[in-house]
């Protein structure tokens, strides 16, 4: 069976069926996705954007604001890819009881992943409107174009954090995650300020990484700054998202088809 | 085109460390329920697992309905009732049956006429509406033999289906089992209840240790194996006083903790000598299943068990 030969039914109706249980919480889930980026858009933006002014040449609000709505992609794409992807592979059956259908593994990856980035896009989306109300939006004729990017970041994060949860005996492994992966990126990787006042090794590292491209691809679109290597960024992250894709079937099946 | 349902030739089951499915040969004919009876860790839930794909087969061929059981496309046409419930708690009875329609790509519109008969079917037309966690233990387990019917099936395959039920919720399940037989349906169950084996299955293997140790309809192992009567006799002393209970008698005798089990094809006189001891207390019955299957597996408790 090759992983990428997927029947998009199937693929839908894995997606479908997360959207449901989502559909009966969505305003709990909503809370949780969309409360902290924007208490960190208030609290810093304004309070620590007042001493700062600007930032790489734009206001720090507008600067903080689109880098926020990337990491916050990122962490709803992990957060889905990881606790309720195990909750669903290893407390509930869930995808045991849909490995009984003519879906495969694969395609249970798959829709998981389309659904952890439809996640993404769902809060980014909140935290998009609330950026404008807050004038953060500098670009509207090219800030529209950052929504199809954030389901790109969601694809990007929630491939790796699928692989990982795929290995994971317990949810206690995630906290490794989020201390060796996520948090870093929240860090460095452009969010709160630009990768240049960094030392040159961090930098190169940075580069690896796909944050650094998530915030690289969106902040132009939003704001004055000018948008470079746009392709080198998307397919970054599209290595990112295939490449966690295959690693997550590959080790799915090594945990479930046994 | 073979005639058969499932197929297994030669089939061998292979973890790192040992072999736990040694070579089964067997073949499942449509139309009946076909029985695998074993106790814990003689390799049913692995022929189970095999079956459905989620297990790959190490050696051997083992097909159903003429594809390798590896080919997912066959799903299409099985329904599966798992052991461990896996319905999905976040969802009503209704949402749950719809959903997994959608595994199958059957269409709403068409799952939802659907859907009413299953409820239907499996008593539950009254609680569509309400969350699976309000359910009993009972209406879950026929919750999911609903959802196994979902895509019409042709091969119904459980996993104890009645394990952990009460005796009401058992005979019901049974009965909506025998009802999909009479339908034509072909049934494949796991159990360790011989009693569930012997009111359902046409046909059975008893499996231990991996391999296959008689199979045949329930009256014929019957005949086979153990005599037709068997008289459990409690408070003999030793091992000579229940040779003298049995002397000049054709009983074969297996002595078990504290019970004497003694099998014969005319219990009569035992009866009448035991009736006469004010000291023991007995029961008379004829032989079942049971005896079959421990004469075969033994009795004796197992460190896996």
């Amino acid at each position: 069976m090759s992983a990428l030969s997927l029947q998009p039914g199937h693929v839908l109706a894995v997606w479908r069926r997360n959207f449901l249980v989502w559909k009966q919480l969505a305003a709990a889930s909503m809370l949780g996705n969309f409360g902290d980026p924007f208490l960190y858009l208030l609290g810093l933006g304004y309070g620590l954007g007042h001493y700062i002014g600007d930032m790489s040449g734009i206001p720090y609000m507008a600067y903080l604001a689109s880098g926020i709505l990337c990491s916050s992609a990122m962490n709803t794409a992990t957060f889905e890819g990881l606790y309720s992807a195990f909750t669903r592979m290893n407390q509930q059956g869930t995808w045991e009881s849909m490995l009984a259908t003519p879906v495969r593994i694969n395609e249970i990856i798959a829709g998981e992943q389309m659904w952890a980035a439809s996640k993404s896009l769902i809060s980014g989306t909140a935290i998009f409107i609330v950026a404008g109300l807050l004038g953060a939006i500098q670009q509207w004729d090219t800030a529209l174009l950052a929504l199809p990017v954030i389901f790109l970041i969601g694809l990007a994060f929630a491939g790796p954090a699928l692989a990982f949860c795929a290995v994971s005996p317990s949810y206690d492994f995630f906290l490794y995650y989020f201390t060796l992966a996520i948090t870093p990126m929240f860090l460095f990787c452009g969010v709160f300020y630009p990768l240049d006042t960094l030392p040159a090794a961090v930098q190169d590292f940075a580069q690896i990484l796909p944050l650094t491209h998530a915030v690289a691809l969106v902040r132009p679109l939003l704001t004055e700054m000018p948008l470079t290597e746009p392709w080198l960024h998307a397919g970054v992250l599209a290595a990112y998202a295939i490449g966690g894709f295959l690693l997550a079937t590959r080790l799915a099946t090594r945990r479930l088809l046994r | 085109m073979s005639d058969c349902v499932v197929s297994a030739k030669g089939v061998r089951k292979r973890f790192a460390d040992r072999e736990v499915i040694c070579g089964i040969d067997f073949d499942i004919r449509p139309g009946i329920c076909f029985g695998i009876l074993g106790p814990n860790g003689a390799g049913k839930t692995t022929l189970m697992r095999m079956l459905l794909g989620l297990s790959p087969v190490t050696d051997g061929d083992y097909t159903l309905f003429d594809k390798p059981v590896s080919d997912a496309s066959t799903h299409s046409r099985v329904g599966v009732v798992p052991q461990q419930d896996n319905l999905d708690p976040d969802f009503s009875v209704r949402l749950n049956l719809h959903v997994y329609a959608g595994y199958f790509g059957i269409r709403a519109a068409d799952a939802a006429s659907r859907i009413d008969e299953l409820l239907e079917f499996a008593a539950l037309a009254t609680r569509g509406d309400d969350k699976v966690a309000r359910l009993s233990g009972g209406m879950r387990r026929r919750l999911m033999v609903a959802r196994a019917l979902i895509n019409n099936p042709d091969l119904i395959v459980l996993d104890e289906p009645s394990t952990g039920l009460d005796p009401q919720a058992r005979h019901l399940i049974w009965q909506r089992l025998r009802s999909l037989k009479a339908r034509g349906k072909t049934l494949i169950l796991t159990t360790h209840y011989m009693e569930e084996a012997a009111e359902l299955c046409d046909e059975l293997i008893i499996l231990d240790h991996g391999t296959i140790l008689t199979r045949g309809t329930p009256r014929a192992l019957i005949a086979e194996h153990v005599e037709a009567e068997v008289v459990a006799v409690r408070g003999l002393s030793n091992e000579l006083d229940a040779a003298e209970l049995c002397e000049g008698l054709d009983i074969r005798r297996d002595h078990v903790g504290d019970t004497w089990f003694c099998y014969g094809s005319d219990a009569r006189p035992l009866v009448a000598r035991c009736s006469k001891r004010s000291e023991l207390s007995f029961i008379h019955r004829p032989a079942s299943l049971e005896d079959v299957f421990l004469k075969l597996t033994g009795r004796d408790m197992r460190a896996e068990a």
